[in-house]
């Protein structure tokens, strides 16, 4: 499903990002990219949302090159994935409900079918009673919790977080990765990049550690070693 | 593509109620620079009111010789009629010369006795001609200067004037490119304080519209609500200084008077009360959509 292909991310004049990294993943399955700061994780989920451009190498999305698709369909290309942001990333002029309906207008849903995914969206996080909250009316966990719904409402086919519990306490770390594993159970692949050791040790599914931009391990049912 | 215009019209208008620091400044500056230019167009009325009447204030006579027939008057006047430059000629009879000239000398008892004794009319009937422009006068005075008249004209009184025309001529020349250049230069100004304004709001709103194109959402469901809020920000100033400037020119109006007989800036104001508007709307809608696009641009590449 999706694919890594020697990818390398080198700015300029020669600060490696990433060097020389392959991998696949499959659908369905759930994995993490683990690594110190620097490491090349949040680089990696930017070359996959076409927010980078590699120096070299490719990464393909269901057999496309992401980095060849057009300008104009990348907006269309962007919403098969739903992405979850360590600084949440939710638009501070809109209520929990209207930023996770936001995806759906962009979608072109009717406003029968929003209203109906969007209340059982925020159900499935409990936060149905603060829909009409503002981001700022929230605590750090309501928000994680606002932009894994906006993540998940359009059904994408891949879900990737980018150290979502970064600013979260161990309670709601705790509550934002067992959402992702629900979610994963219900089929949607998950990129989870993380230097949380209990999230990765709890989970017991495949890591990929990187250092200095370089793929050092990728296990089955890996376990957190830097 | 209609539910998405309904949504982007929505979303427009919640990111105007909903966003009050930016949608305010952007008000406030727009009906500055509103009134900046209603006051360029009052600036131009007025200037054009002076220069009309400065203008109105000047002509010239061509003096008739006695011997000059009725037909050849006649003639005469009609040719000048015909002439591009001439807007207006009137006959003034002897007889009227006479009366205007003892009712401008009434108090000059040495005129009117040196009158008595002359004893007869010593005035020549003339033909008063009034030009479009100032500067037009000297060609109606060659034309004047023809052989073929030299047998009904005794004379042109351009030459006597020409001084004090030409010098009108030159301050008419003078307020027109004073205004042109200060509505220039005012106009400039207003154009660069919106767009630098709406560029900061737009700044302000950079991190929303990373969030938004990484979720999906095409440039155009970016652009329209920002747009949106530009033309609502356009039409509300527009209705701001439409409101402020009614009791304003009423009240600067009667004090104007003072420098600018005649020129009456209510009036002037509310005789082109439609075009004042449509021009605001257009400053304001424009310059808030187009100053939006342009600041949008940096922050839309894929």
């Amino acid at each position: 499903m999706i694919q890594f292909e020697k990818v390398s991310k080198i700015y300029p004049p020669n600060s490696v990002a990433v060097q020389d990294v392959s991998f696949t993943i499959s659908q369905g399955e759930f994995i993490s990219l683990v690594g110190k700061s620097g490491a090349g994780k949040s680089t990696l989920l930017e070359l996959f949302l076409r927010e980078e451009f590699p120096s070299e190498g490719r990464v393909l999305f269901q057999g496309d090159d992401v980095h060849l698709i057009k300008d104009s369909l990348v907006p269309e290309f962007r919403r098969k994935v739903g992405a979850v942001f360590q600084d949440y990333k939710l638009l501070p002029n809109k209520t929990a409900y209207e930023n996770i309906a936001y995806i759906m207008e962009v979608m072109g849903a009717g406003e029968e079918d929003i209203v109906r995914d969007v209340s059982e969206v925020l159900e499935i996080v409990g936060l149905i009673e603060r829909a009409h909250h503002y981001p700022a009316q929230l605590s750090g966990g309501e928000k994680q919790r606002v932009a894994i719904a906006r993540a998940l409402i359009h059904r994408p086919d891949v879900i990737i977080a980018d150290e979502p519990t970064g600013n979260l306490d161990p309670y709601h770390t705790r509550d934002i990765i067992n959402l992702l594993i629900k979610i994963n159970e219900l089929g949607t692949t998950i990129m989870l990049a993380t230097h949380n050791k209990e999230v990765i040790n709890r989970l017991g599914k495949r890591v990929i550690t990187l250092d200095g931009g370089r793929l050092m391990r990728d296990e089955e049912k890996g376990k957190f070693m830097i | 593509m209609y539910i998405a215009f309904q949504r982007v019209m929505r979303s427009g208008w919640e990111k105007f109620v909903r966003d009050k620091s930016s949608s305010s400044a952007a008000l406030f500056v727009m009906v500055i620079v509103m009134s900046v230019a209603t006051m360029l167009f009052f600036l131009q009325g007025a200037s054009s009111f002076m220069i009309v009447s400065l203008e109105e204030s000047v002509d010239i006579s061509t003096y008739l010789k006695n011997t000059a027939t009725q037909e050849e008057i006649t003639l005469l006047k009609e040719e000048l009629e015909s002439l591009p430059e001439v807007r207006e000629v009137t006959y003034v009879l002897r007889e009227e010369a006479l009366e205007s000239f003892v009712e401008l000398h009434k108090e000059d008892e040495v005129i009117l006795e040196s009158l008595e004794i002359v004893g007869q009319n010593p005035l020549l009937a003339s033909l008063n001609i009034k030009a479009f422009s100032v500067n037009q006068y000297i060609a109606i005075s060659e034309f004047l200067q023809n052989k073929s008249l030299a047998s009904i004209i005794s004379g042109v009184d351009y030459f006597d004037r020409a001084p004090v025309i030409n010098r009108l001529s030159t301050l008419t020349a003078g307020i027109q490119n004073a205004v042109f250049l200060i509505t220039l230069f005012a106009g400039l100004i207003a154009i660069l304080v919106v767009f630098n304004t709406i560029r900061l709001t737009i700044y302000s709103s950079r991190d929303e519209i990373e969030i938004m194109r990484l979720v999906g959402a095409s440039n155009w469901f970016i652009r329209g609500p920002f747009i949106i809020q530009g033309v609502i920000v356009g039409v509300l100033a527009t209705l701001i200084t439409t409101l402020v400037f009614f009791p304003l020119t009423l009240f600067v109006g009667i004090k104007l008077q003072a420098f600018a007989p005649g020129f009456e800036l209510f009036s002037y104001f509310a005789n082109n009360l439609l075009l004042i508007v449509f021009l605001q709307l257009l400053t304001g809608i424009g310059l808030g959509v187009v100053s939006s696009l342009l600041a949008l641009r940096r922050y839309l590449k894929v």
